[in-house]
């Protein structure tokens, strides 16, 4: 008889909100800032305004080390990441036996678990946000820069998407593929697009109806270089802030999918599984959700000053 | 951390009325004793209904609807006398037609219940249950309103025992007739335990009140019981610490040292019958089909360490399969079992070389679990233990389902498989290896082992019955046919104030010799 | 605007249509059935349950079955939970996980938007440091590590509201669980809020109406939150039927008997009937908060038509 179910702990559906819409009318036509391509003076000049906001270089020079931390660190560490320290089994922080954030119930180095997981967590978050972006964001300028009977195919096909059961999605997938690492990525970013993409059509559609949009068409600007040069720079504000709030989910996402197999397998782990694992020992070994639950807490901050910062940057309109 | 005390359930008498709150494992996917497949639910159903035989508060067999039975000496024919007073909650009596109909019905091929196989015994009863034969060939006949007999197919030691299974309950015909499958809702159900059915709300609550027309209703202290599905075990911890529950059929594992500390008049542990072993793939072609690896595989684990530090039960070590707690039964274990573990471990390496394995040479092997926090411990920890002898684990988590589903297609190289005992008897473990069975995971097949189990089940000797099922294990062992780690213990928080729960090794708690003692 | 609606009404039905056939049969598919479980079954009762529920004739049979019954409105019996039918589970369960995550979505916009303008209008102060830091703690502490402290913290150790249980919706037993799901949305809107309404403060009208010598409160009040709110509609149309459709997490620690739980031990269980009836639900929800969604971006910013 089964007679416990344990209850999955990184759930997929609630915990993690869509997207955030960026302003829709508000953007005040500026023909000439929007109309300037992403040139090399342009990139050089959003980079002297980024490296003068002192938030946005902290968060940056901090992220930069928390990803060479996890890169570099797990050599620097006695202990791998599989190596059961027998005598240490759920101990606090110690210097005895090297465990400087303690070990997990297995008896394994806490910090070095946490390098190693920052490693999928942090490329996970970075391929799984690209994808997105990069789909997303296309699939979303192109629906509401065509509008019309295209725009409502292409979401009614969003809308279908978003109702398919994403579960026996990765089910499948893994039947499919195998177990593969780089599957999370193909799962996570299958779903996270389309939030992007409903953003994005969203802005465009209010943008596409302003001057200088209707003036590049006027001139006979080909509707790609539309599309690419003048509408999603202009949306750019919103996607970035979007795409700070999907890094958490994204991370989180993840320990989900290891639930079900599709993920990280032991003993590789990730920081979503080391909390979710950590929620389980709360009380007696509390260190193992907040080792995991700080790295995670410090990456966002990171990148959520970095992301105001980068959005201030590009902004057309202070060009 | 947290180790404020906190306030203990005190009033648990509402109004005058005793008043039993039971955090219970997760929400019933039936109330039909006969479709019934889990603990949590046998443990409501049991209070609603009573079989032939019963349970006493240790988990005992005592009478239950039948007063008396007889056993003819070839073991194949039993005669139940009912008790004169067996009524349903709606006063009506309770006669042997009611067994027949129920009996008949969970072995209908249309009920499609998932434990019909447990009434096999009976004469006929597969047959029927695969549409081979009509109803009325069961062997099964009341007699008269109270006397039923029942013929076997086979002598079975342990139908007594299985008597007080929910599968063998009666069912009320009248409430099945008239609402169909809806018989099991509140105002249809009409049941014949010491409670009967007041409330269920999915999900959040299951009441059942005390049935005056119950024959021991005047030995029932409770005036009500409530279910409540809890599955998250922190939560009925937490839920018990505020004096939300007065008992629960869980603790989790990180709170088990502090449950000792804290609430050591509420903490029970208690051995259970169940095994947790590792099933390894045997079937030709498989690399563990080599008795040298499983035996290696056996020696090298070090079972303490898993009880002790990761699932933190102290359960006792297991070196055979049938737990020792089993009644009747008194088997071998692995010989390796008193041996220090640096010897085991320069045995279990010797085995490996011999085999053709070795650090330089490597063996990889797979090990699949089921997706859950505090079992996949186990499996990690056992990664650990096989390295020195050259072994590069793989683990391979899955969801349930899939879980099993590779399990039964033999698409697994160790798979962990823990079983609980269906009824006190250590049949219920070995007939797991008998070739070809629906559970024989590993894919075992020794004609030794087939033939010495089926000398057992045809022997009406209990003594002898015992012996030859030892042996039976004994083959088994030699052949390190699984990985057994430890037998079950259950932790159970009870509180202080409530009287009448006691330890039973099926873990069954039935409400009714229950009580809240008097707070004076 | 009236044909507009009535024609995205009328696309629902093909769109659902297509949810329903595609995940029925990508159910179908997966590894696992709804019978394997810790005690596999002997081949005849295997066959018995196969039998009764129909899974022993072709797939697209069984499919054309489904929508049969669909079609009068009956999601059949669920295969894990045997005395009650899809519709039952998800009718008894639907009240209470809107009333929860109703209650979280207004908890949310009560705190979240005011946070949020606060914030803009503030920019780069401590006021907007410390409620964009507070909305980051949100947002990185996931629900499931949230909500069990919440237990063990306000239930256990202070004993102010009940650690769990539903006890018909009392006001006590809802508190707990409201919060633990708002936080993150309130996290989530106040960080929305916050970036539109800096974008619209810097945009050209707002600086004519400035221009035009409005006093500042009025211009936030007058022109800048109704366009700032825009794009916080447009998160919430999904979100919303995610939120309402109840939260697995929130519910087994609370002890809620809301309909979260199903999305995810339905698929667990394979129990085929119920994730389908679970998936027409959202996939209902999905295309109805879309809908909405779209209607009120032309409202709000009369730029936007939908010409087709």
């Amino acid at each position: 008889m089964t007679s416990e179910s344990k209850p999955y702990s990184g759930e997929q559906r609630d915990g993690a909100p869509l997207p955030a819409g960026g302003p829709n009318p508000p953007r005040a036509p500026e023909p000439e800032a929007g109309a300037a391509p992403i040139g090399e003076s342009l990139a050089r000049d959003a980079w002297r305004r980024l490296s003068q906001n002192r938030a946005a270089m902290a968060s940056l020079a901090l992220l930069i080390a928390i990803i060479v931390v996890c890169i570099v660190g797990p050599w620097l560490l006695p202990w791998g990441l599989a190596e059961v320290d027998w005598n240490a089994f759920g101990t606090g922080p110690t210097l005895e036996g090297a465990h400087y954030l303690g070990t997990d119930a297995n008896g394994r180095d806490l910090l070095t678990r946490v390098l190693y997981g920052g490693r999928i967590s942090l490329s996970v978050a970075l391929v799984a946000s690209l994808v997105s972006l990069v789909i997303g964001v296309l699939y979303g300028a192109i629906s509401g820069y065509l509008g019309g009977r295209v725009d409502n195919y292409m979401m009614r096909f969003v809308d279908i998407m978003y109702s398919l059961p994403f579960m026996f999605m990765v089910i499948l997938l893994m039947v499919v593929f195998g177990r593969n690492i780089f599957l999370i990525y193909a799962a996570i970013g299958a779903v996270e697009w389309l939030d992007m993409a409903r953003i994005v059509r969203g802005q465009t559609l209010a943008l596409k109806r302003r001057e200088f949009i209707e003036a590049a068409h006027a001139l006979g600007v080909r509707d790609t270089k539309i599309v690419t040069r003048h509408l999603i720079p202009n949306a750019i504000g919103p996607v970035i802030i979007y795409v700070t709030l999907t890094v958490p989910k994204v991370i989180l996402l993840e320990s989900f999918l290891s639930f079900l197999g599709l993920g990280v397998q032991e003993p590789l782990t990730s920081w979503g599984v080391l909390i979710s694992e950590g929620v389980d020992m709360m009380e007696s070994a509390p260190w193992m959700l907040l080792v995991p639950s700080f790295f995670l807490a410090a990456t966002l901050f990171c990148l959520n000053f970095l992301g105001d910062g980068l959005r201030d940057a590009l902004d057309p309109r202070t060009r | 951390m947290f180790t404020l005390m906190p306030p203990m359930a005190v009033a648990d008498i509402e109004g005058g009325k005793q008043v039993l709150r039971r955090a219970n494992g997760a929400e019933p996917s039936s109330l039909d004793p006969q479709l019934t497949t889990g603990t949590w639910e046998s443990a409501i159903v049991a209070d609603l209904f009573e079989g032939l035989l019963a349970r006493d508060a240790a988990g005992g067999s005592i009478p239950g609807v039948a007063e008396s039975w007889d056993v003819s000496d070839d073991g194949l024919h039993y005669t139940f006398h009912l008790r004169d007073d067996a009524k349903w909650s709606d006063g009506t009596p309770l006669t042997a037609d009611d067994f027949v109909y129920a009996w008949r019905r969970i072995l209908s091929p249309e009920l499609a219940a998932p434990y019909a196989y447990m009434l096999y015994p009976i004469l006929n009863a597969r047959a029927y249950n695969q549409g081979e034969q009509p109803a009325n060939a069961l062997g099964v006949k009341a007699s008269d309103d109270h006397t039923l007999s029942v013929t076997l197919a086979r002598p079975t030691g342990y139908f007594l025992e299985m008597l007080s299974h929910a599968s063998t309950y009666p069912v009320p015909r009248t409430a099945i007739e008239r609402y169909g499958s809806d018989w099991t809702k509140p105002g249809h159900m009409i049941s014949n335990g010491a409670f009967e059915l007041t409330e269920w709300v999915s999900h959040d609550h299951i009441a059942a009140v005390k049935n005056p027309d119950f024959h021991d209703a005047a030995n029932v202290a409770l005036d009500e019981v409530r279910f409540l599905p809890i599955d998250d075990g922190r939560a009925a911890l937490n839920r018990f610490r505020a004096g939300e529950v007065d008992m629960t059929s869980s603790v989790p594992t990180d709170r088990i040292e502090w449950a000792r500390e804290n609430l050591p008049d509420a903490l029970h542990e208690t051995p259970t019958l169940a095994t947790f072993y590792f099933a390894f793939n045997q079937r030709p072609g498989s690399v563990l089909d080599d008795p040298r690896i499983r035996e290696a595989l056996n020696l090298a684990v070090r079972r303490d360490i898993i009880t002790t530090q990761i699932t933190k039960l102290n359960q006792p070590l297991a070196y055979s399969l049938v737990p020792t707690a089993i009644s009747h039964y008194d088997g071998p274990e692995f010989d390796f079992a008193r041996e220090p573990m640096a010897e085991r471990l320069a045995e279990a390496k010797a085995l490996m070389q011999d085999a053709g394995y070795g650090p330089d040479h490597p063996l990889h092997l797979t090990i699949d679990y089921i997706t859950n926090q505090d079992t996949k411990r186990i499996p990690v920890a056992m990664a650990a233990m096989w390295k020195p002898l050259g072994v590069e684990v793989t683990l391979t988590n899955s969801d349930a389902a899939v879980y099993y589903s590779k399990l039964r297609q033999g698409d697994f190289q160790i798979g962990m498989a823990p079983w609980n005992a269906d009824y006190n008897d250590a049949s219920n473990f070995l007939d797991l290896f008998r070739t070809g069975v629906p559970n024989n995971h590993s894919g075992y097949s020794n004609a030794d082992y087939d033939a010495m189990m089926e000398r057992a089940s045809n022997e009406l000797d209990l003594d002898k019955r015992a012996q030859l099922m030892a042996d039976a294990e004994g083959i088994l062992l030699d052949d390190y046919a699984m990985l057994p780690l430890y037998f079950y213990i259950r932790p159970a928080l009870v509180s202080p104030s409530l009287s009448g729960w006691k330890e039973s090794p099926m873990d069954d708690h039935l409400s009714r010799w229950m009580h809240f003692e008097d707070p004076e | 605007m009236l044909i507009y609606t009535l024609k995205r009404l009328l696309q629902a039905i093909p769109t659902l249509l297509i949810v329903i056939t595609i995940s029925f049969f990508l159910m179908r598919v997966a590894p696992g059935g709804p019978f394997d479980g810790e005690r596999q079954l002997p081949p005849e009762i295997e066959a018995n349950l196969m039998a009764a529920y129909h899974l022993d004739e072709p797939l697209p049979m069984q499919y054309l079955r489904y929508m049969g019954n669909l079609l009068q409105g009956d999601f059949g019996p669920s295969f894990k939970y045997k005395d009650f039918s899809v519709t039952e589970l998800i009718m008894q369960g639907f009240p209470v996980s809107l009333e929860i995550g109703g209650l979280a979505i207004l908890l949310a916009l009560i705190i979240g938007l005011p946070l949020g303008i606060a914030a803009a209008i503030k920019r780069n102060s401590t006021v907007d440091y410390l409620v964009m830091g507070t909305a980051l703690t949100g947002i990185a502490v996931p629900n499931f590590v949230i909500a069990p402290i919440f237990a063990l913290v306000f239930g256990v150790l202070l004993g102010w509201l009940p650690a769990g249980g539903w006890n018909g919706g009392a006001l006590p037993n809802l508190v707990l669980p409201v919060v633990a799901l708002s936080i993150q949305q309130i996290a989530y809107i106040a960080r929305m809020m916050r970036a539109s309404m800096i974008e619209v403060l810097g945009s050209h009208f707002i600086r004519t109406a400035r221009a035009k010598g409005l006093n500042e409160g009025e211009v936030i009040w007058r022109h800048a939150i109704r366009p700032a709110l825009l794009p916080v509609m447009s998160y919430l149309g999904p979100a919303i039927a995610g939120i309402i459709t109840g939260s697995v997490v929130i519910e087994q620690i609370f002890g809620i008997p809301g309909i979260g739980r199903y999305f995810v031990q339905g698929a667990l269980n394979r129990d085929y009937t119920l994730v389908m009836g679970t998936v027409v639900f959202y996939g209902v929800l999905i295309v109805l908060m879309n809908l909405i969604v779209d209607l009120l971006y032309s409202a709000l910013d009369p730029q936007i038509r939908y010409d087709d």
